[in-house]
């Protein structure tokens, strides 16, 4: 069965149960997995964090509840359309059909986003299965690595992502599946992937790709799922060992979770964007101290930020736990760039040399 | 020694009454610039409308105040009262403690005549111009204008000028124009605050304001109704004290006792008297004028002892229920709150041998501040208090009542309560125990204390009551949503998708519901009020049961009518026997009211029974007292279904923020 059909069958499916449910008198609900901190597990066989086993009911008993039904069937119907017509919407532009929907009309995206990804989690389709693209892009990558990509006009062009590219770097595309981009061959040893912009320019300007034959990739903040998707695929295909380089403060780390243990949001597909063997490279809280660096204080947002990390099952381990009590300890936070304390390359020829070499990625 | 006491003697000379106040003027009110702008309009207002409900006029004040310098104010206030004869006028505006009330026993505002006179005083200590008095009686051809200061040495007034002039257009009518220092603002305490409250409550008057920017504004009538006039009645004798018998039986004409007790008070009889007489060891025929004072503390104790009806009521003047409800209609309007209480008259009562009744009504909702303080609306005998409001008994009495049980925020249980209301709370007595001339503040009474708090929690079951069906209403309506907008979506959506025919929604809604929801609404349209009542039966079941309704008495109107009741009561108790209402069918009761007014009624009560109570959404299980004839009334006692599965997680509020950055 092709997945176009797959995913068909499994919205009627949906339609299906809340059609039989009403016509027996009972009322309609779905059940999902709670989509929580709390329902978050390791999954072994994946090493990465998925969905536990509680659940929740979307019930027509109450308003929210039978909106989101509502607006359920809506999309099922919209879905069907577009595959039965070849088309695709991003998910901003499901938001603003809905705008027709009346009664069933999204309050905001986050709510129509956060839809799409139920259906993905009931169908056990990718949201790509459903024609439905996120608008996110932009991450890129600088670094020996040679794909090919499939161009508008159906055509695979060979990208070197060293030598073909500009200063911005490839841009990675929304979608990054094998039949759009292809991993030919790399001469790079390791992956560094950088929250900010600022460091991963500093890295570019210094030449670090080349000295160190390192793939750098911009996650750009919180990465976005391609993002995620590709540094998976250049740690599974290429067996590239995979580097994280953020800033030190309570949101970097989760930034980190969520490219090696999964995100809470997208859990249930953790094991297509989770790269396990990810390791944190830093700024970590000793670093503060060890490296003397300029920092700020915790904000009541960051202490509490940190304090829900204790909870976190993902960061449930020594490691995570010693990190975090030392930045609440500290009651401080630093930015990848008060490296540049110590002169502009000092992050290049000193800082990130030192810790590779203790992680054993660089000998 | 003795030339010490010659030489303070010396210096001990007559204070006049006015020489007094003028160096006390606070006593009086007049203690700040903001303060004694406001006092001096409140004291001409107060005779103006004092002077118009005695004489049967309804009052029509209008009130200008101009800003002449930068501290200075010129003030006009007008009536269509009956005007002063020229002789009476000096000494009513300017001669301290002169007035027609001050030995009276019966309620009005003004008692001991200082006010009109102190506002004078007052403007001329601080700018040194007299007033002018403009005055017309209705049998007169001419008016007389006068300009009038005080002597304060004298306590007399001095005419400066005088003369005759023709009042043109004016039938009768007094004016006066004073200059005053002051500061004029806005807000609570303010000159508008005071006229918009007295608006409140006399509903009978119209009040024009002209600010000094010149901006008008009109408080109008809400009734052409005048309050009835108030009666003098003799004191009454519970709470005497000795000092005033002592004096009224020096004073009486009446030469034997038994005719001093019957004919100078009120409620005491031929039989009482001889009882008193009986206890008190005393003669009726005793003259009352030659009483020792061992004797007079007998006849105290004997006064005492004695059981005396309450005192006769026609001496107060409440203002009704209905009125308060019009005047603060009227004049709240704009606010739009959502609920009017209905306001709570209660019986006289009384404190020190006098009489006394309390009025109280809740306003609440609407555009009225969520967040503050309620707002406290203190009215003695119909005259708003501004100031002090923390040294009043009405004050204490709803710091004092548990206003948490009534639906507003108060910490603790005590205090003044928090939330979206206007608590109006008005006292009337013959004698109102002010705390000082200034008449800011009602003293703490035990017994005005706990009758204004019984008054505020009648009215405040009431607002509980309203907030209570409120809330159920919302959240069935809620689920009216679904049942009637979203679900036969769904059903329609889904069918579509799975290419079936629509399924029936009968099941799903009466498990989404499981009760009988009634809603009603009642409109005023073409000078009829239109009720409407409908009723879903959402239960499984189809439903037989009884409707009932109060409605004011006699207003029912029988024509095209659908449902006739089975009981129309001369009460306005109104009864349905209703057929019976398949599962997921609606039956509609509409009728209308006839001569009422649209404030007459404005929310339905609306009960049921012959069906388990639990099951009703809307209307309250008919009580016990209303003794329905004819009427089959079965208790069904199957308890509601059990919802399905419930205790499941609701997924769309469990999550928490989803975000991971």
């Amino acid at each position: 069965m092709t997945d176009e059909n797959k995913a068909v069958r499994s919205l009627t499916d949906i339609a299906q149960s809340i059609y039989d449910q009403i016509d027996s008198g009972r009322i309609p609900k779905m059940t999902l997995p709670l989509r929580t901190k709390s329902n978050i597990r390791f999954d072994p066989k994946h090493g990465v964090f998925k969905y536990g086993k509680a659940t929740g009911a979307r019930s027509a008993k109450k308003v929210n509840g039978a909106l989101m039904l509502l607006r359920t069937m809506y999309v099922l119907e919209f879905i069907e359309d577009m595959i039965a017509t070849s088309k695709s919407s991003t998910l901003r532009e499901m938001y603003y059909i809905s705008e027709g929907w009346e009664k069933a009309k999204f309050s905001s995206q986050d709510e129509s986003n956060l839809l799409a990804e139920d259906l993905e989690i009931v169908t056990a389709c990718m949201r790509e299965d459903l024609k439905l693209r996120a608008e996110e892009n932009g991450a890129s990558i600088i670094g020996d690595i040679t794909l090919s990509e499939m161009d508008r006009k159906g055509r695979l062009k060979k990208i070197n992502c060293r030598d073909d590219v500009g200063d911005s770097g490839y841009g990675i595309p929304n979608n990054v599946e094998k039949e759009k981009v292809q991993l030919l061959s790399t001469n790079a040893k390791f992956v560094i992937a950088i929250e900010t912009g600022g460091m991963f320019d500093r890295l570019v300007e210094n030449g670090f790709d080349e000295k160190y034959n390192a793939v750098l990739v911009h996650l750009k903040g919180q990465p976005a799922r391609s993002t995620r998707r590709i540094i998976k695929r250049l740690n599974e295909e290429m067996d590239l060992p995979v580097v994280v380089f953020t800033d030190g403060d309570p949101w970097s780390f989760r930034i980190f979770a969520s490219v090696a243990y999964g995100a809470i949001k997208t859990a249930h597909i953790s094991e297509f964007l989770a790269t396990p063997t990810a390791e944190f490279i830093g700024i970590t809280a000793s670093d503060i101290t060890n490296y003397k660096l300029p920092t700020d204080k915790l904000t009541d947002m960051d202490v509490r930020a940190l304090h829900a990390e204790l909870k976190d099952p993902r960061f449930a381990d020594e490691y995570w736990r010693g990190e975090i009590e030392t930045m609440l300890k500290l009651n401080k936070k630093a930015e990848q760039q008060a490296l540049a304390k110590y002169g502009l390359d000092f992050v290049t020829d000193k800082y990130l040399p030192e810790k590779l070499t203790n992680m054993g990625v660089l000998r | 020694m003795a030339s010490i006491a010659d030489e303070l003697a010396k210096k001990q000379k007559e204070i006049s009454v006015s020489e007094f106040f003028e160096r006390n003027r606070h006593i009086l009110g007049f203690d700040s610039q903001i303060k004694s702008l406001i006092m001096g309009i409140k004291e001409a207002v107060d005779n103006s409308l004092d002077a118009c409900e005695e004489s049967g006029i309804l009052p029509e004040i209008t009130v200008m105040v101009e800003k002449v310098d930068k501290d200075e104010f010129r003030v006009t206030v007008e009536d269509n009262g009956p005007g002063i004869i020229k002789k009476a006028i000096p000494n009513v505006f300017g001669r301290l403690l002169y007035g027609s009330r001050f030995h009276a026993v019966r309620q009005s505002r003004g008692q001991q005549g200082i006010g009109i006179s102190a506002t004078v005083m007052y403007g001329q200590i601080t700018t040194g111009k007299p007033a002018v008095v403009v005055s017309k009686t209705g049998s007169e051809d001419v008016a007389w204008r006068m300009e009038i200061m005080v002597n304060t040495k004298k306590n007399m007034p001095d005419v400066l000028k005088e003369d005759p002039f023709i009042w043109d257009g004016k039938e009768h009518g007094t004016k006066i124009t004073y200059h005053m220092n002051g500061r004029y603002v806005g807000g609570k305490q303010s000159v508008m605050e005071y006229l918009k409250q007295t608006a409140i409550v006399n509903p009978h008057s119209r009040i024009n304001f002209i600010d000094p920017e010149g901006k008008r504004t009109t408080f109008e009538r809400a009734t052409d109704k005048m309050p009835p006039a108030t009666k003098e009645i003799k004191p009454h004798p519970s709470g005497l004290e000795l000092g005033t018998l002592m004096n009224m039986s020096k004073d009486t004409k009446n030469k034997t006792l038994g005719k001093f007790l019957q004919l100078d008070f009120s409620r005491i009889s031929d039989r009482l008297a001889k009882e008193i007489c009986e206890k008190a060891g005393l003669s009726l025929e005793v003259n009352p004028a030659k009483l020792s004072l061992e004797e007079q503390k007998r006849l105290l104790a004997a006064i005492a002892a004695v059981k005396i009806m309450a005192p006769p009521t026609d001496c107060l003047s409440p203002i009704g229920s209905n009125l308060i409800k019009k005047g603060l209609r009227n004049v709240l309007d704009e606010v739009r709150p959502e609920f009017y209480a209905p306001p709570v008259t209660r019986d006289p009562k009384v404190h020190s041998g006098n009489p006394f009744l309390i009025e109280v009504g809740i306003v609440y909702g609407g555009g009225l501040q969520k967040d503050s303080q309620v707002q406290i609306l203190r009215f003695a005998n119909r005259v708003p208090l501004l100031y002090q409001q923390g040294a009043c008994v009405v004050t204490k009495a709803i710091e004092n009542t548990d206003w948490r049980r009534y639906g507003l925020e108060q910490r603790g249980g005590s205090g003044i309560p928090f939330g979206p209301a206007i608590i109006l709370v008005h006292v009337a007595s013959t004698k109102v125990p002010f705390t000082s001339e200034a008449k800011e503040a009602i003293a703490n009474l035990p017994e005005l204390q706990s009758e204004i708090e019984l008054a505020l929690k009648i009215c405040g079951r009431s607002l509980k009551t309203h907030l209570n069906k409120r809330e159920t209403k919302s959240k069935t309506r809620v689920k009216f949503e679904i049942v009637q907008e979203i679900l036969p979506l769904i059903a329609q959506k889904s069918a579509k998708i799975v290419g079936k025919p629509i399924p029936k929604l009968s099941g799903s809604i009466t498990k989404i519901m499981n009760v009988v929801w009634i809603d009603d609404s009642v409109s005023f349209e073409k000078k009829h009020h239109r009720v409407r009542v409908s009723i879903y039966n959402y239960t499984p079941q189809s439903q037989k049961f009884n409707l009932h309704m109060v409605l004011p008495p006699g207003s029912f109107d029988y024509k095209g009518l659908q449902f006739f009741p089975t009981e129309v009561r001369d009460d306005g108790k109104v009864s349905w026997e209703l057929p019976k209402i398949a599962s997921t069918e609606r039956l509609d009761i509409n009728f209308s009211l006839n001569g009422l007014n649209k404030e007459d009624y404005d929310e339905n009560e609306i009960y049921a029974s012959g069906i388990n109570p639990v099951f009703i959404i809307g209307a309250e299980p008919l009580p016990g007292d209303w003794d329905v004839k004819g009427m089959e009334i079965t208790e069904s006692e199957e308890a509601p279904v059990d919802e399905e599965e419930d205790e499941e997680v609701d997924y769309d509020e469990s999550k928490e923020t989803l975000n991971d950055d």
